[in-house]
């Protein structure tokens, strides 16, 4: 059965309070796991008591006369908890736009139990106080926030930052994302230096000469448009370049937004060869062709840039055959000033983390490219094993980390509900099926006030 | 037929028999201008705002003069004048008029895709004089005019537009305009100045003059920008001249019977050699200009509305 959310359901913007509470005793009635230790065709009662899962048991068994809180979850999916490895929250620098705050209310609206923020704030997450400002600002949240730093200084391209330091501090990779490291020998530096502490470099594949003033990619449609092209070989030239070095270095090399054919044939051939090299896509690449800039919207800018449709299906081939290991929404919110201007003025980005889980359901359950185990190695399993962390499982003692959904639901989406502090969404009125219905995390439990 | 836009915003999606009618209608408004007293009541109570963000002489006075010879209230904003270096921002500016009552906005703009974005801002129609290297339907429509006013119809004829395709709205505008109306297109160019995937705009493409000479019916040459040269898209204009420009050797030696268009303004003796550029024999360039302002009439005519209350 098809259900529609009504209006009234709906809750308004960035309601203060964060609607978790702390995960006392509540058991998971009927629920369906996705994890390979589960048949999906069979159901479970789930326990979950101060946080953590106690038990998990075929429904008869459980006891009738429970005290705590029940939820009955049949038509739901319980699976281990989303983790974006990529988001800008923009806190500290551009509070208008998001804050760490407002950001976890997007990432628990979206289905996630964690993010990893990147480090282009103002000033640029480059040492140890504004990675403790961050964890600090969600330390008693449901949502883990995993800091990664910039790689060199004010993510200048100069001066390495003090690695040792931030691990200690707990970020969990560098990144200059926004741009690539061009200096090959910062990038070596940062590649040999990171080995330490087994922790990837993530990179912003794009070679700026090439990509030269561009506003979308380079194809017959920038050519109709007029407007100036990103051409896919940015991209590859440095993911080529980042290749090389990972090998050679023998370091762990993460491909942020990967775009295009050429890159996804890159990381193939790398992984091949077995090194450590990774890539994330996020869904806005696998959703989107160029065509759509062809409205002038600039809710459609974005870097990397929507690509014409062989890439598209390049993405869509490369998370299918494990070339491409997770999905990450870039998440990036900019303000209506900003956003709401003609094309070559607005700054790229969009907002990913509540549209995230309805696109991959909509371009991936749907079309029988994912099954729900291959959704959770994109969105969970993965991100955690990329950044060396240890994935959620659904099994009894460990904390519960879990995303909830009901794959069924209908929705549309109205930017005017977002929990995120920006609207710059190209997803504006899209229907749109599956929804988070709660999430356990750190102890904590967030039900969807929709529900 | 009806003519039933609000706004014109480029020729990549204008029918053949739209683009017809607004020829056919410049056409009769040509006759208006033959008159003693020049002008008609059409658009009297109608206001017009002249939005130009980038310096132009010959469009912004051609639509200027449109204007007025129907009898339209207009008011000129240009960009060195105006609160935009104060910051404004096109949406303010453009609700700004609208706040006015303003009827049509006529805008030439740096950016692609201003004249569509401007067009989803304000409740009055827009008409794009030029959108970055995107699209000037006005130009293409008084070019078309022209050639449909030596040649009659486009059906088979051989325009070559020469130059830099990549940064050119005029290019765009005639590409999408010509292929519409039955007219084979070639470009030439250097390679570096050729947009990506061009040929599937289903259009010959040249590297060299020559060849493009002996191909075409129509010369339709274009500026060439001198900042192109320090984006090294070029090495030197001296080069440019010798390879790309459009000289009276070349024509004599290859083709005597062409026809040559410029948008203006033309750099004289570097794309086209100045005495071609004033040569009736070859040149139709001031036929062009004249024909703008038809053009613009027909198209404030046409997109005003008034034609379907007569």
């Amino acid at each position: 059965m098809k259900k529609s959310l009504t209006k009234s359901q709906t809750f308004c913007r960035n309601s203060a309070p964060p609607t978790f509470r702390f995960a006392k005793k509540i058991l998971l009635k009927n629920a369906t796991l996705i994890g390979h230790n589960y048949d999906e065709r069979k159901k479970f009662d789930v326990l979950i008591i101060d946080g953590k899962i106690r038990s998990i048991a075929s429904p008869n068994e459980a006891t009738d006369d429970f005290a705590g809180e029940q939820i009955e979850l049949a038509g739901k999916l319980v699976l281990p908890g989303f983790f974006d490895m990529h988001v800008h929250f923009r806190e500290p620098g551009r509070e208008d736009e998001e804050t760490l705050r407002s950001g976890a209310a997007a990432a628990m609206a979206g289905g996630f139990t964690a993010v990893a923020t990147m480090p282009n704030t103002d000033p640029v997450t480059d040492n140890q106080e504004i990675v403790e400002f961050i964890k600090d600002e969600l330390r008693d949240h449901l949502i883990t926030v995993h800091p990664i730093a910039a790689i060199t200084r004010r993510q200048l391209g100069k001066e390495l930052v003090d690695m040792a330091e931030l691990i200690e501090a707990g970020v969990v990779a560098f990144s200059d994302d926004g741009k690539s490291v061009l200096d090959s020998l910062m990038l070596r530096r940062a590649l040999e230096y990171a080995q330490m502490f087994d922790v990837p470099i993530i990179e912003h594949c794009e070679d700026p000469f090439l990509a030269y003033g561009g506003d979308m990619h380079e194809g017959f449609v920038s050519s109709n448009l007029g407007l100036p092209g990103i051409p896919a070989i940015a991209e590859d030239i440095v993911v080529a370049r980042n290749i090389l070095l990972a090998e050679y270095t023998r370091s762990k090399m993460h491909i942020a937004h990967i775009s295009t054919a050429g890159a996804v044939e890159l990381v193939r051939r790398a992984k091949d060869k077995g090194l450590a090299v990774t890539a994330e896509a996020t869904p806005h690449h696998f959703t989107l062709t160029d065509e759509a800039v062809s409205s002038f919207d600039a809710n459609f800018k974005m870097n990397p840039p929507l690509r014409s449709p062989e890439h598209v299906n390049a993405i869509i081939a490369g998370l299918k055959e494990g070339v491409i290991d997770a999905i990450a929404t870039d998440h990036a919110p900019h303000s209506i000033e900003e956003k709401d201007t003609e094309f070559s003025a607005a700054p790229f980005g969009i907002l990913g983390l509540e549209t995230a889980l309805g696109l991959a359901i909509k371009q991936l359950i749907k079309p029988g490219i994912f099954n729900w185990g291959q959704l959770v190695e994109k969105m969970s399993a993965n991100p955690y094993r990329i950044l060396g962390l240890e994935a959620p499982e659904i099994k009894p003692d460990v904390v519960a980390n879990l995303t909830i959904i009901d794959p069924d639901i209908e929705w549309t989406v109205d930017k005017t509900k977002f929990k995120s502090r920006s609207r710059n969404t190209p997803f504006h009125d899209w229907k749109l099926q599956g929804k988070v219905h709660c999430l356990f995390n750190n102890g904590y439990f967030y039900l969807n006030p929709e529900f | 037929m009806n003519f039933n836009r609000k706004h014109l915003l480029g020729l990549e999606h204008v029918s053949a028999e739209e683009i017809k009618l607004i020829l056919d209608t410049a056409e009769s408004f040509k006759e208006v201008l033959e008159r003693p007293i020049p002008k008609v009541p059409t658009l009297r109570g109608k206001t017009i705002v002249n939005l130009f963000y980038e310096s132009s002489t010959r469009t912004r006075f051609s639509f200027e003069l449109a204007e007025k010879r129907l009898s339209a209230d207009t008011l000129n904003f240009s960009a060195s004048t105006s609160s935009v270096k104060k910051g404004e921002s096109l949406r303010d500016t453009a609700q700004n008029i609208e706040a006015m009552k303003v009827d049509m906005v006529v805008i030439r703009h740096g950016a692609a895709g201003a004249a569509h974005y401007l067009s989803r801002c304000i409740k009055g129609t827009v008409i794009n004089a030029g959108d970055g290297w995107h699209e000037h339907p006005t130009q293409a429509l008084l070019d078309m005019l022209t050639i449909r006013e030596r040649f009659n119809n486009f059906k088979g004829l051989k325009v070559a537009i020469v130059g830099d395709i990549l940064h050119s709205r005029v290019a765009r505008s005639n590409i999408f305009g010509l292929k519409t109306m039955g007219a084979e297109v070639a470009i030439c160019a250097p390679r570096t100045l050729i947009p990506f995937e061009a040929e599937k705009w289903k259009v010959n493409i040249f590297n060299d003059v020559d060849q493009t000479i002996a191909w075409a019916d129509i010369l339709m040459v274009l500026r060439i920008q001198l900042e192109r040269q320090a984006q090294n898209f070029f090495p030197s204009l001296r080069e440019y001249h010798n390879y790309f420009g459009i000289t009276r050797e070349r024509l004599e030696r290859i083709k005597r019977d062409i026809t040559i268009m410029h948008p203006g303004p033309i750099n004289r003796g570097i794309e086209l050699d100045s005495d071609l550029a004033d040569d009736a024999q070859y040149s139709v360039i001031l036929n062009q200009v004249t024909n703008g302002v038809a053009i613009r009439m027909a198209v404030l005519y046409l997109l005003s509305g008034e034609n379907k209350s007569h």
